[in-house]
């Protein structure tokens, strides 16, 4: 230690002792400091401190808001809140809790599941909140416990607000619905906005929307005795409500839509090209979403969630199908854009299509063949062979590129969580996904809506809207006013095709119905109201062996083919597009016609129906 | 061989009591164990009271005081000159794993603290706490005293690194005690008046900094409502307002042991860690506080004692700063439970449950021990 024996050992020994006397000095200082603190609180203003502990205690209750409604176009009620009581406790006031649940549950049923719920929100409460433990209590129920209100501490009655959706299945996937949160919920929601709240949105506008339907809770400070109850209310700030919702869904068109599914399962989206407004949304078959708001119990829920018919499912923006022929149209449109073909190209058809080299057939669906046809016969016609011949020329990228301008492959950013973005095959996709290069036989598949591709009944509604506006992009909307919380993504640029082109491809989807020649015409072509442009398609949900002739009969039910129609009306000033598809079974321009002649009938010409509805006009009509 | 010798000799010259021998044999303080036991017993029934007669609760605290005993007995194993010896090692390491905080740690309710381990996740702060009294008394036993300005200015960097590591994960409750504890051995070591002076006209706009630039919100939060409680009463005010009622409503001799409706009945939030001297200030009155309150003193006191004892500087400087540390930590949690001091996450040492910091407390008390039980080499230069 060389350099300790240069120090003066002695004088630093003193500095230490003098400063921990110093420290020991400052410290029996703060002691005091402590002690008169001490000495104040609780001798001085013990009387002050001891009311506010035992006898007056001031509490804050929350007073939770008011679930915004939810009204369809015409102010009809679609989502509303309805009185219901509850059997709540208050956990400072009961005592043994296991005793009382045992006492409360001889008197009504309590369930292991009420139980846990109940646990749950008990352990999250302010002082002498109530906490629910039984929704939904009948009037017997009430009765009973208010007959041995007496012998059960701390428990009360309550009343309270319930969400009700009184059109039950019509809207079950668009409006969606609310139900109990959950764990997970509990710890991602912010407790101070919920203080008082037990449900939020789970699906569709309920959850999208929730931020704005919830609205804020309001609070006030009540002063209670020492059991809690409460003497005066001291001090309130009102909740918030939660906002309203107008939606652009119609609830008779929704009913129209519903019907002429005939019990089939299929999807129905119908658009306002104008503003984008959904007017209907059908994915059928639905649930009562009723079910789900005071808590599901379990073999329900396990019925609808097992069910082979998927009534969970939202298929209007979830299901992804092959579009199928539908898209022919928007394809016909890039073949003239990028001029593959004019108006005068034609080419003989001869019932299939062979690339060169190889010896696989690509088949025309009429297996006969069509003859020499040009562009605007194979959109009527729905000519297969053609779009075959021109695949090479355009090729995937160039398809894909045009498509997408059409919403194809993307969501198309409507105001619900539950949405797919179908698929657009592309050679990056495919490299990306597949990690194999694309084949040509792959375009020849992929022009005619078959193979990768997949969109959902809203897409093949969007693009249909953007053919009605000739290039004009409209967002798809449920809700009519702009929420600012709430940002939707934006996209989309209008298409520049030339008027040319455009009158074309539309009058040749006019044709596909009114033509004799056209796919549509034998369902809906005769005897028109109003000019309607659409487009058929099938897809196939098993492929078809290479030669053999298949019948839809003999496969099982769930193995034939979808049908698909989309349509907008009138063409000279479009009102409606239309996007259906049924499930396994054909009619699907049948069920669009309907939907289109329910919504443009009354405004075409309202003299029409001499002021009956829609019909009862139908059916005067049909009788003279 | 010839240093084992010279102590024998003197333990005999003087005439040593047996207790004594025994102490120095096993490097144990039969008194300060005897004072800690009784404050670790006292904990343990105003924890029952507080976790609302959890007996699981209080069995696991009892298993981590004695895991800190156990701790404590084998670090006082450790003699002053190895501690001393290994410093600037344990100092590197502690910053290490702090800088390991930063990037790898685990984040929990907004702050990155912890680092996990395949079985064990822990903090370094807590073994910061531990190094930072060792780091300063070994750079400053081997300069002159008074400090020079460049021994200040590096024995201020040393605090420093840490110290703003630990702000960082934000941690401010325990950047500031281990600050304060290397600050204790540098003022222990005899700081001159002036400078104190003149730091506290610094730490003005220091202050104002801090609070501009780093603060986070909740932070400021809390000291705003340290000085105003009754502006957010149903938010951040309420554990004041609450914990204060607690205190008052207790009076003279209390409410009995287990009758407290503030903690019973959950208005007093924390009542189990930081907030638990409340519990006791409700249950047992005032009577029952001044009897805490002695027992700290006396625990407190022996610390002193020991600085005062010990032979060498090293071991003043380390035994003054673990105790007036300790001191801080019961006067700040008192402070701030009585709405004193703004809240700022300090536990009651040895009564608030948890196992970590009280492990760090009790291996803080092993030190001391290890100070006085360790007669060395240079008690021969007095």
């Amino acid at each position: 230690m060389p350099a300790n024996t240069l120090k003066d050992h002695k004088a630093e020994q003193r500095i230490v002792r003098t400063r921990v006397w110093l420290a020991l000095f400052f410290m029996v200082v703060l002691v005091f400091v402590l002690i008169a603190r001490l000495f104040y609180l609780q001798v001085l203003r013990y009387d002050e401190m001891s009311t506010q502990s035992e006898e007056n205690r001031v509490l804050l209750q929350t007073i939770p808001p008011v679930r915004g409604l939810i009204y369809d176009t015409n102010g009809k009620l679609l989502a509303m809140n309805r009185s219901s009581r509850s059997l709540t406790i208050v956990r400072e006031l009961a005592g043994d809790l296991d005793k009382l649940i045992a006492d409360i549950s001889e008197l009504v049923p309590v369930t292991d599941n009420e139980r846990r719920r109940f646990d749950q929100r008990i352990r999250r409460r302010r002082p002498f909140e109530p906490i629910p433990l039984k929704f939904n209590l009948d009037d017997d129920q009430i009765a009973t416990v208010a007959v041995n209100q007496f012998r059960l501490p701390g428990v009360e009655i309550d009343a309270d607000l319930v969400r009700y959706y009184p059109e039950h299945d019509s809207f079950a996937h668009s409006v969606g619905y609310v139900g109990r949160i959950n764990d997970r919920e509990l710890r991602t929601l912010d407790s101070a906005l919920y203080s008082g709240t037990y449900v939020t949105g789970k699906i569709g506008l309920e959850k999208y929307y929730e931020s704005v339907l919830l609205g804020k809770p309001g609070y006030q400070e009540v002063e209670t005795n020492a059991r809690g109850r409460v003497l005066r209310v001291l001090n309130r700030v009102n909740p918030e409500p939660g906002k309203d919702l107008e939606l652009y869904l119609d609830t008779e068109l929704q009913r129209i839509a519903i019907e002429a599914l005939e019990g089939r399962r299929g999807a129905i989206v119908a658009m306002d090209p104008k503003t984008g407004g959904v007017l209907a949304m059908v994915s059928n078959p639905a649930f009562d979403p009723n079910l789900f708001v005071t808590g599901i119990d379990y073999e329900t829920f396990d019925g609808l969630n097992k069910n082979i018919e998927r009534p969970l499912y939202n298929r209007a923006t979830l299901g992804e199908y092959p579009p199928a022929s539908t898209i022919k149209p928007v394809v016909g449109l890039a073949l003239l854009a990028h001029d593959v073909v004019d108006k005068e190209t034609q080419i003989f058809d001869q019932g299939w299509f062979q690339l060169p080299g190889s010896d696989h057939r690509f088949r025309n669906w009429n297996r006969r063949g069509d003859g020499w046809v040009n562009l605007y016969q194979s959109i009527v016609r729905s000519n297969d062979t053609f779009f075959y011949k021109q695949a090479g020329a355009l090729g995937i990228d160039r398809m894909h590129d045009f498509l997408s301008q059409f919403g194809l492959g993307r969501r198309t950013g409507i105001d619900i969580g539950e949405e797919r973005p179908g698929l657009l095959p592309s050679r990056e996709w495919k490299r990306g996904v597949h990690g194999q290069p694309w084949y040509p036989g792959e375009t020849v598949i992929a022009i005619i809506g078959q193979g990768y591709n997949l969109a959902t009944p809203l897409q093949l509604a969007e693009f249909t809207t953007i053919l009605a506006n000739r290039g004009k992009h409209v967002q798809p909307r449920l809700v009519k006013e702009d929420m600012p919380d709430i940002q939707s993504p934006e996209w989309g640029h209008d298409v520049d095709v030339s008027d040319d082109d455009w009158d074309l491809i539309i009058n040749s989807m006019e044709d596909v119905i009114k033509s004799q020649r056209g796919t549509a015409y034998w369902r809906i072509g005769r005897d028109l109201k109003y000019r309607i442009a659409g487009k058929t398609g099938t897809a196939q949900v098993v492929s078809i062996p290479q030669g053999e002739e298949y019948d839809a009969e003999q496969l099982k039910e769930f193995q034939r083919d979808h049908t698909l129609f989309v349509a907008f009306a009138p063409v000279e000033d479009p009102q409606i597009a239309i996007s259906v598809i049924v499930e396994n079974s054909s009619g699907a321009a049948n069920v669009a016609k309907k939907v289109m002649d329910h919504y443009l009938l009354p405004r075409l010409n309202p003299s029409l129906t001499h002021g009956l509805s829609v019909d009862e006009a139908l059916k005067a009509k049909v009788e003279n | 061989m010839a240093e084992q010798d010279f102590v024998r000799q003197l333990n005999d010259d003087h005439g040593f009591a047996r207790t004594q021998d025994w102490s120095e044999k096993f490097h144990i303080d039969f008194l300060l164990i005897g004072l800690l036991l009784i404050l670790c017993c006292a904990g343990l029934l105003i924890l029952y009271s507080a976790s609302g007669k959890d007996m699981g609760g209080v069995i696991r605290q009892a298993a981590y005081m004695l895991v800190g005993f156990v701790g404590m007995v084998v670090v006082a194993q450790f003699s002053p000159r190895m501690l001393m010896r290994l410093s600037p090692w344990m100092y590197a390491g502690g910053v290490v794993l702090l800088l390991a905080v930063l990037f790898i740690g685990i984040q929990s309710k907004g702050a990155q603290r912890w680092i996990q381990l395949p079985f064990i996740r822990f903090q370094p702060s807590e073994i910061i706490k531990l190094i930072m009294p060792i780091v300063v008394a070994t750079y400053l036993c081997n300069r002159p005293l008074p400090p020079s300005m460049k021994d200040i200015v590096i024995t201020l960097a040393i605090i420093g690194i840490p110290v703003a590591l630990i702000a960082k994960q934000p941690d401010l409750g325990t950047s500031l005690l281990i600050g304060s504890s290397g600050a204790f051995a540098l003022l222990l070591a005899g700081l001159r008046k002036r400078l104190i002076f003149s730091a506290i006209m610094l730490a003005i706009p220091a202050v104002f900094m801090f609070w501009q630039f780093m603060m986070r919100d909740y932070q400021k939060q809390r000291v705003l409502t340290f000085l105003n409680p009754e502006s957010d009463p149903w938010g951040a005010g309420w554990n004041i307002i609450q914990s204060k009622i607690a205190i008052g409503s207790g009076g003279l001799y209390g409410k009995g042991w287990l009758q407290g409706t503030q903690s019973h009945l959950d208005f007093l939030p924390e009542s189990h860690t930081d907030f638990i001297i409340a519990v006791l200030a409700e249950e047992m009155g005032l009577v029952g506080c001044l009897m805490l309150l002695v027992i700290y003193a006396l625990i407190i006191g022996r610390g002193l004692f020991i600085t005062l004892k010990a032979q060498t500087l090293f071991g003043r400087l380390l035994a003054g700063s673990i105790t007036l540390t300790f001191f801080v930590y019961v006067f700040v949690n008192i402070g701030m439970v009585s709405g004193l001091l703004p809240v700022v996450g300090v536990p009651l040492p040895l009564v608030s449950r948890g196992g970590t910091s009280l492990v760090t407390l009790m291996a803080g008390f092993g030190m001391l021990m290890s100070v006085h039980t360790h007669k060395t080499f240079h008690h021969r230069m007095r």
